[in-house]
């Protein structure tokens, strides 16, 4: 304990009061100090004779102060913090549910729009086809009867010319022999006729 | 009297009570410690009381405090401090709150007194050693035994960190004490500096507005202090408890 003593002594002394080696001998305006603090000039911090004292209160304070905040302070603001971090994270997850619910309700509204899309084309493309079978049918039924009625047309013209060809050489066999019995006077037999016709129309046919 | 820096550490019998010869009474020193206890009780229920899902001011300072101390813990000793919570929020709380109320004038400053903060000093000092021998068994050791070292300067680095540990609740408590003790005579001096060249006459009272704004100034540090010890006596309260329960990993 001498070293406090003295410790707190010298403190005391710069302090400009009496100490403790001092305090029988020096002047009397600090005896009246010395007297109101009823003890020998021990720097208060260092004076054990509070120790026990204050150890003693210190350990009730404090233990009941540790008891008290172990028991009823911390819990409480633990339960406060508990509360706001669930109904945060509760607030949280009913968010990311509802975004969930946004984000499937969009995609099926997606697919149904692609699946209208898909349906529509596919509406037009039928429709499209059936009108343009449809209208190629047409079409062939047009060209077959044209054809047929060309054909026709074609056979009737044949037999036509077939028919006025034959009757060329009857015409030209008639207008020879009156010919002949014009300028020569004497009438051909129709062997030599035709056979001079015949010559011409070779002839012609060769030029 | 007035101007006697010393005089508000003085401890004055309110209840005395004597027990076989030894003095138990319940001084202001006593009085200071139950008020700094049920200060800070009160203010913990009263500001709890709403439950605000929202909080108010104060349930958000009470929110605060607890998320510091319990961040603070949870850095330094990772989840499995969490057990000393209570413990090292009632420290930082009751230190707190002895601390500022010391700050009034005229009140006194449970924590300017030696003994006080060395017997918390050595209450951390004495549950980190049991904790650590109680978990660690002798692996405790290890924390003596920094990795990476040398064989050769081992003997000397283990006699540093042995004498370093033992000093532990020397600095822890001293800090603490030290700052608050010497803060408060400051202040104290410089006011008292305010009385005396105020009885030199007009002169005297306007060259007193020198320790005046002094005074003032110091206050608002020593408000400071006051936390800041707080905090560091929480904090080394941590990483001592870190230690206990891991002393191989630094």
């Amino acid at each position: 304990m001498t070293l406090t003593i003295t410790l707190a002594g010298r403190a005391w002394a710069s302090e400009g009061t009496a100490t403790q080696e001092d305090s029988a001998t020096v002047a009397e305006t600090h005896a009246a100090t010395e007297a109101a603090h009823g003890e020998a000039a021990t720097f208060p911090p260092f004076d054990p004779a509070y120790f026990a004292s204050q150890l003693l209160w210190l350990a009730i304070t404090f233990g009941l102060f540790y008891w008290f905040m172990s028991r009823v302070a911390i819990p409480r603001i633990a339960g406060i913090l508990e509360v706001r971090r669930d109904r945060i994270s509760g607030d949280l997850d009913d968010a990311q549910r509802m975004r969930d619910e946004a984000d499937a309700a969009h995609a099926a509204y997606e697919h149904e729009l692609a699946a209208a899309r898909a349906r529509a084309s596919s509406i037009a493309q039928e429709s499209g086809d059936r009108a343009r079978a449809q209208a190629e049918a047409e079409r062939r039924k047009v060209e077959a009867g044209l054809a047929a009625r060309l054909q026709e047309a074609e056979a009737r013209i044949d037999a036509i010319r077939k028919k006025a060809l034959a009757e060329v050489d009857a015409i030209a066999s008639d207008t020879t022999a009156a010919i002949v019995k014009e300028l020569v006077g004497a009438t051909a037999t129709k062997a030599e006729i035709a056979k001079a016709v015949g010559a011409a129309a070779k002839r012609d046919e060769a030029r | 009297m007035a101007n006697d820096p010393i005089h508000q550490f003085h401890i004055n019998r309110l209840v005395p009570l004597d027990f076989n010869g030894v003095d138990l009474s319940f001084t202001n020193s006593s009085l200071f410690m139950v008020i700094a206890a049920t200060g800070v009780s009160a203010f913990l229920v009263w500001a709890t009381s709403g439950r605000g899902l929202v909080p108010s001011r104060v349930q958000s300072v009470a929110e605060m405090s607890y998320e510091f101390i319990s961040g603070m813990l949870r850095d330094a000793a990772g989840s499995e401090g969490m057990k000393f919570f209570p413990f090292v929020f009632s420290l930082f709380m009751f230190i707190l709150m002895a601390n500022l109320v010391g700050m009034f004038p005229y009140f006194f400053t449970v924590t300017s007194h030696l003994v006080v903060t060395a017997a918390l000093a050595l209450l951390v000092f004495v549950i980190v050693l049991v904790v650590g021998l109680m978990r660690n068994g002798l692996h405790f050791f290890r924390l003596f035994v920094p990795s990476g070292i040398p064989i050769i300067l081992m003997p000397l680095v283990v006699a540093i960190e042995v004498i370093s540990f033992l000093t532990r609740p020397v600095s822890h408590s001293v800090r603490l004490f030290a700052n608050m003790l010497a803060g408060h005579i400051t202040i104290k001096v410089f006011a008292g500096f305010i009385v005396s060249l105020g009885a030199f006459g007009a002169v005297g009272a306007a060259g007193a507005v020198l320790p005046l704004l002094m005074t003032i100034a110091l206050t608002a540090l020593e408000f400071l202090v006051a936390f800041l010890q707080a905090y560091v006596f929480a904090m080394l309260t941590c990483i001592y408890i870190n230690d206990a329960l891991h002393p191989g990993g630094h």
